[in-house]
């Protein structure tokens, strides 16, 4: 169990290493000198050279690459060149709306797909099974920000239901921020439900054949317990894999759909400084995101070790 | 279509056994449809996709324009067959150089132990983006062409692919006809590429289907986002993002290029199902 937890951790700081070294690497394959791309044509020499010296990109590339760790191990990220404020203040005052949208859009997508995928699955060929298997084919089709302005005009503009954008006022209420946040968590969460539809379908297609599952049965357990109990418990691997994983590919969703919705979130934070080539913002969110998954990743191997005797690292 | 049907040379009967399954069936028509209707545009189109016409501006279908027109008078359904070309071949780019890196890392790390390690790492590492972040932040180091919306696309489908592809050749490196080889003093190269390669085409056609859908629509989400393909080219996501900016009063211009990514992408999914279906039994089981 030690050995196992050992062997992840030290796997993880590799691919963390890597990561910080990738991210490193996109910002310097910039074709000629950022400096003088993000100050424009009129330009002087010595702008350019106290920017470059700003961004980090004075020096050999190994003494960049050295400054550059050395300022993450200390959790500089450094200065925003368009806002004025460090980059992890910048990151962290965004934080919350990609937050709140992420974790309702998973809520929504996981509420929709484990009843929808279990009883597909137990009605395994009904009509049900037929249609829920197609709406599922078919939301993974949708490009989210396509659907979320669907959602703008037809909740927000035609029906008057929610606000079309924005995240309320400084200081709004709760119930406001709420407010602002069902339809993008509503085309989010919609669009990401199809995935997990699907893989709870076929995990416990493959368990309810086992027999344990007939045993259940044949002991005059109840149907939904043979089914929830018996059955769902053992489907679970894949499944919460799949949720991690789509926990993931919510936050990529989320830049798009944050720019549709106008919510001051990291992804629309990231979309603005790409447009304004404010590399130091694009740096740190790389940085802070893929951090984040290589660290989910992590607590979902911890969870399966948790959850199955059998695993081993 | 352009995507299955390379290797259908190599095995002349994987279309028709396809084409069996009716869903399959259905998805391959509609393919065949849409990159015809993208190869024939200029032929087919009715107006030209550049033709301004202030008189006309923001017309709903009508019979004259049968997708209305945008706010610059031009023709929604020209301009979408237009798009059609430039989302599919960015698309299709797209899968085949992740194809490339995929293949080169996954053989790599699939081959050589002491490789692997390493590889997988790094392939670890790169997953750990999400696609859209990477490839918005690759397409704004590189600059913003169609080229470089490839090139950032292909990097990051790559692992996904060298995924796939190290998987199998885990599987074909133990076989006895790749020890024979071996044996015979058949030089690695000749046996990664005539023993190996050729036996992981089929779980790699099955991923490179589903690529192009994804590559479809994150090429959508970076055109619309204004980070991707120039707004001046018409790709299905330049018109979403033109189309917003007049959703009030004109909301066909961004319903039609939506659906036709939604119809493309579903499609290419209906392909992919019934292509794992028919070569990937062990895998068939409509995950």
């Amino acid at each position: 169990m030690l050995r196992s937890i050992l062997n992840r951790l030290l796997g993880m700081m590799v691919v963390m290493t890597l990561v910080v070294t990738i991210v490193f690497v996109i910002v310097r394959v910039t074709p000629g000198d950022p400096a003088a791309v993000m100050l424009g044509p009129e330009a002087t020499a010595a702008d350019i050279a106290a920017l470059r010296s700003k961004l980090g990109l004075d020096g050999s590339i190994l003494e960049q690459f050295g400054r550059y760790v050395f300022d993450i191990a200390q959790g500089d990220f450094g200065q925003s060149i368009f806002l004025g404020e460090p980059v992890t203040t910048a990151l962290a005052q965004r934080a919350e709306p990609t937050f709140f949208l992420t974790v309702f859009a998973l809520m929504i997508a996981t509420l929709i797909a484990l009843p929808v995928g279990i009883l597909s699955a137990y009605k395994r060929g009904s009509i049900f099974d037929q249609a829920a298997t197609t709406i599922a084919m078919f939301a993974a089709s949708v490009p989210s920000f396509w659907l979320g302005l669907l959602f703008i005009q037809f909740f927000a503009v035609k029906l008057g239901w929610f606000d079309t954008s924005g995240y309320g006022g400084p200081g709004a209420s709760f119930a406001d921020r709420l407010d602002h946040l069902v339809l993008p968590a509503l085309a989010l969460g919609l669009v990401s439900s199809a995935l997990i539809t699907r893989f709870t379908r076929a995990s416990m297609l493959d368990v309810l054949n086992d027999d344990y599952v007939r045993t259940a049965r044949s002991k005059g357990m109840s149907e939904w317990r043979v089914v929830l109990k018996h059955a769902f418990k053992n489907a679970l691997i894949p499944i919460i894999t799949v949720i991690g994983l789509t926990a993931a590919l919510l936050i990529s969703g989320a830049v798009v759909t944050e720019t549709v919705f106008g919510l001051p979130g990291v992804g629309s934070l990231v979309v603005s400084a790409v447009l304004r080539r404010d590399y130091p913002v694009i740096q740190g969110a790389l940085l802070v995101i893929a951090g984040l998954y290589v660290l989910v990743n992590f607590a979902i191997d911890m969870l399966y070790l948790a959850v199955d005797p059998r695993v081993r690292y | 279509m352009t995507a299955i049907s390379v290797p259908l040379q190599a095995e002349p009967n994987i279309l028709s056994r396809l084409i069996t399954r009716p869903t399959a069936a259905v998805g391959v028509a509609v393919l065949v449809v849409i990159v015809l209707a993208a190869i024939l545009a200029p032929a087919i189109a009715p107006y030209a996709p550049t033709k301004l016409s202030i008189a006309s501006r923001l017309h709903p279908p009508s019979l004259d324009h049968l997708f209305g027109t945008d706010d610059l008078g031009r023709d929604i359904l020209t301009r979408m067959l237009y798009a059609a070309r430039t989302s599919l071949s960015v698309g299709f780019a797209v899968v085949i150089f992740s194809s490339i890196i995929g293949i080169v890392l996954g053989l790599t790390s699939g081959f050589f132990k002491k490789l692997d390690a390493p590889v997988s790492r790094l392939i670890d590492a790169m997953m750990a983006f999400p696609d859209i972040l990477l490839a918005i932040a690759l397409v704004a180091a590189l600059g913003a062409t169609a080229v470089n919306v490839v090139v950032a696309l292909g990097i990051v489908y790559a692992p996904r692919l060298a995924r796939v592809v190290r998987a199998s050749t885990l599987v074909i490196r133990e076989l006895p006809y790749v020890e024979a080889a071996r044996a015979l003093g058949v030089p690695t190269p000749v046996i990664l590429v005539r023993h190996v390669l050729r036996n992981v085409t089929s779980p790699l056609l099955v991923q490179g289907t589903f690529i192009f859908a994804n590559a479809i629509l994150a090429e959508a989400g970076l055109s619309f986002l204004g980070v991707g393909i120039s707004p001046d080219i018409p790709t299905w996501g330049t018109m979403i993002a033109t189309g917003r900016q007049y959703m009030d009063q004109a909301g066909w211009i961004m319903m039609f290029p939506g659906a036709a990514i939604v119809i493309t992408v579903l499609s290419l999914q209906l392909v992919g199902d019934g292509l794992r279906d028919l070569l990937d039994p062990r895998l068939a089981k409509g995950i």
